[in-house]
């Protein structure tokens, strides 16, 4: 019953893009090669190794447009072990490395190309549901209670990145989460992963309510940080 | 009445059936970012972690772990068994079945038993 709908509500927003702008024609023939913009996500380990690139079929429910206009156009680096992670790691002497040679620069765009694919991508929304489901309440939470909770309690640093030489690599940074998504995904995200991408190699860590909303503070006060600016 | 259990069937139809998947192809999947791809506790996350993954081919330490303890540590995480939050729970992610077998797996890792190796 989900899928069909989602199935739906996708088609609609693919129908409804392809008529708005020249969006979809740039994703079709250059980024659907390595960008699901379909879905539904990767359901056995198979599919997930294969995955060449992030999912782009929620985009719209996931990132902010202006981020998406900006990092288009000059793409950066995200995911420091890349996709999938054990794929660009090999053992060195002390632990295990990525290793850079596997990995490749990001295809950048013009402009004008980057608005097109930003608009387009935003009219994929097929996981409302899981967004309309966060509230974010306007508290905040100082920097440093914020990276107690990430760090210690929560064990969070495992596998991301707080500061660009800091954190684990199997995740992506999230130094730069605050600009890049939207304050409601982080939430729905860290609730369940899951839900989101089923094969995941992010745990579900069952973090309490009071805590989604320090995190989502935090991450929101991290990147505004000088050092964080991108 | 007919209109509900063409609801009902649509929506166990419609629920996910995840495969079940190795032991092998899981630890490749979840446990080398942290535990390496060598299984010694030496993952590519490692750096700044304050403590650091157990080495799952030490013989010696991973005998005194029963399965049960080993399930439990899987399925819930660190915490529950008083060890580190930075060993997550995996309970949303893998399927009773598949914790089982991953169990089984870690003791092909270190060539152990529980109570002696
Ligand atoms: C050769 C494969 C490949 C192609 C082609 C490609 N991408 Fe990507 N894309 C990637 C990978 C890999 C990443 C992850 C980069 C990282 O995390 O450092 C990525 C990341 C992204 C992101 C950021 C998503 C996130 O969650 O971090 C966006 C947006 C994106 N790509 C859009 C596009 C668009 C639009 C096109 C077509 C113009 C495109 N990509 C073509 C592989 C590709
Ligand atoms: C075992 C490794 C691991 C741990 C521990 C972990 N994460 Fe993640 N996290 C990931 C991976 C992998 C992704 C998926 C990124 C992708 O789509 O490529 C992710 C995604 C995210 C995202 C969404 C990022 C995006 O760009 O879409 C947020 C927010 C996040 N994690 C926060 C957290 C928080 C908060 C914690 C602690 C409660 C945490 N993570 C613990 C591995 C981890
Ligand atoms: C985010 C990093 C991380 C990931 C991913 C991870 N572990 Fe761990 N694991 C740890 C750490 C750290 C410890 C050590 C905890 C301690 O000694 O307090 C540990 C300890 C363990 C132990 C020993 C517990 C004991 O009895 O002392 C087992 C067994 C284990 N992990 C299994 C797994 C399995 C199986 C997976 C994959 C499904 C996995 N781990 C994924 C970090 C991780």
């Amino acid at each position: 019953m989900n899928k069909l709908l989602i199935a739906l509500s996708l088609t609609c927003g693919l129908a409804q893009a392809s008529w708005a702008d020249g969006g979809m024609d740039i994703l079709k023939s250059q980024c659907s090669s390595c960008h699901n913009l379909t879905g539904p996500a990767p359901q056995t380990l198979k599919e997930i190794w294969a995955r060449k690139g992030p999912d782009l079929f929620y985009a719209g429910n996931r990132y902010r447009k202006e981020w998406l206009i900006q990092w288009l156009q000059n793409p950066t680096q995200i995911r420091p072990a890349g996709e999938f992670y054990e794929d660009h790691i090999k053992p060195g002497p002390k632990r295990d490395v990525v290793d850079p040679s596997t990995l490749k620069p990001h295809v950048a765009l013009s402009k004008a190309d980057a608005e097109a694919v930003a608009d387009t991508l935003m009219t994929l929304k097929p996981k409302s549901d899981l967004i309309a489901k966060e509230k974010i309440d306007d508290g905040t939470v100082s920097l440093s209670m914020g990276e107690m909770a990430f760090d210690k309690f929560l064990g969070c640093m495992a596998c991301h990145r707080i500061e660009p030489d800091y954190g684990g690599l199997s995740g992506p940074e999230l130094y730069t989460a605050g600009k890049r998504l939207q304050p409601e995904y982080m939430a729905s995200y860290i609730r369940s992963p899951q839900a989101w991408d089923p094969k995941i190699w992010m745990p579900n860590k069952h973090v309490s309510d009071g805590n989604i909303q320090k995190l989502v503070h935090y991450l929101e006060a991290l990147s505004k940080e000088k050092e964080n600016g991108k | 009445m007919g209109n509900k259990l063409i609801f009902l069937a649509l929506f166990v139809l419609s629920l996910p059936a995840m495969a079940r998947e190795s032991a092998k192809d899981n630890y490749r999947t979840y446990c080398v970012q942290c535990h390496g791809m060598a299984g010694n506790g030496k993952g590519v996350n490692i750096r700044d972690m304050s403590v650091q993954p157990r080495d799952h081919t030490d013989a010696k330490a991973m005998s005194t772990r029963s399965d049960d303890t080993l399930f439990k540590v899987i399925k819930e995480g660190g915490l529950s068994i008083d060890k580190s939050v930075l060993m997550p729970p995996w309970g949303d992610t893998l399927s009773d079945d598949e914790i089982r077998d991953m169990a089984q797996y870690l003791r092909t890792l270190c060539k152990c038993k529980y109570g002696g190796s």
